[in-house]
């Protein structure tokens, strides 16, 4: 899973995976998904977003991984969600969409290796990746 | 169903009995630096004399959670006992060669942050047994990290109070309003802890979410 070049930016890629490829997974096979990719070299837009536990479980897992694997220094993460500042009647149908998609899919979420990716400047409705030299 | 009913009717009962007397667990969130050791202290010190931990400007430099029992604060003649939980800050990454600007040794710098990494799943691991979460923000970042976002998203779906707090108003940069249109939900404080300021905003805060525990 892990390849040598870990930490240089020469050779990386961007990846998208669309939510019907993580839809069927259970929260472990998606954080070890998405941590393979990541572990890989490669930036990951995600169609949709984890569920909040998710979130902190792949912030778990990318700690100990810190620890396990040689030149793995974390990771950047962001997302921006679909909802935003909706009023009540944008967020009901942004939660009735949701429900019957099985997933906010309208979100996007970004996961790139701290080794390339330096920050990922957030602001509600628009994301800056900010690559390091 | 009769059962819950009455399950119910005597958990309020006594837990309204006894809600002024338990010794409720108040803990200490969010990103590396925010100053979240800096706050504990101030109240620990206020009501108990004592600090809870070291401060530095070195990320990470709480990598354990450490906690005060019994700590009585008392405001405007009303009184509620905490237990004070401070934990290390969480970060997605941690790379030692950050710790070496800060002219740490190399191996010093590399045991920092393995400790770190570690501190970051044990505050993870602790989200659990909090009744309520005060998340300290430094007032000078952008407050739309995701570190913050998820943390919130997690005592959301577990179900406990959270408070706000933009720390380090003594600075120029600090930016309340943004931080509290990062999050128009929640209630939002600006405090000091370095200096104490705004401290009675706090503390008022504090008895109004320690309310809203189930």
């Amino acid at each position: 899973m892990v390849k040598e070049n870990l930490g240089k930016i020469k050779g990386f890629s961007i990846q998208f995976l669309p939510y019907s490829e993580i839809r069927g997974l259970d929260s472990t096979q998606r954080i070890k998904k998405i941590l393979g990719i990541v572990l890989s070299n490669n930036i990951l837009l995600i169609q949709g977003r984890l569920e909040a536990e998710e979130e902190t479980r792949l912030i778990e897992d990318t700690m100990a991984m810190i620890d396990h694997v040689k030149n793995f220094k974390g990771i950047e993460l962001a997302v921006i969600g679909s909802d935003g500042n909706a009023g009540f009647l944008g967020k009901f149908r942004t939660k009735l969409v949701n429900a019957i998609a099985g997933g906010d899919i309208g979100a996007v979420t970004i996961v790139g290796p701290a080794t390339i990716v330096k920050e990922i400047k957030r602001n509600p409705k628009k994301i800056e990746l900010l690559l390091k030299k | 169903m009769v059962a819950d009913i009455l399950k119910n009717f005597f958990k309020k009962i006594f837990s309204n009995l006894f809600s002024q007397k338990r010794e409720l667990k108040l803990g200490f969130y969010g990103p590396p630096n925010a100053g979240k050791t800096s706050l504990a202290n101030r109240i620990c010190k206020d009501f108990t004399g004592e600090e809870i931990g070291s401060v530095s400007k070195v990320p990470h430099e709480t990598r354990t959670v450490q906690f005060k029992e019994k700590v009585e604060i008392n405001y405007k003649g009303k009184s509620m006992t905490f237990k004070i939980v401070d934990t290390p800050g969480i970060a997605t990454k941690i790379d030692y060669e950050d710790f070496l600007k800060y002219k740490l040794k190399r191996g010093e710098a590399k045991t920092r942050a393995k400790e770190a990494t570690q501190g970051v799943v044990e505050s993870i691991k602790w989200l659990d047994d909090m009744d309520v979460v005060v998340i300290v923000l430094d007032g000078t970042q952008n407050p739309y990290n995701q570190v913050n976002i998820t943390i919130i998203g997690n005592l959301v779906a577990r179900k406990i109070p959270v408070l706000i707090v933009a720390n380090k108003i003594d600075l120029r940069k600090t930016n309340l309003k943004k931080i509290e249109a990062a999050f128009p939900e929640y209630d939002v404080v600006g405090i000091s802890a370095r200096y104490g300021k705004n401290l009675e905003e706090f503390y008022e805060s504090i008895f109004k979410l320690a309310k809203k525990v189930k």
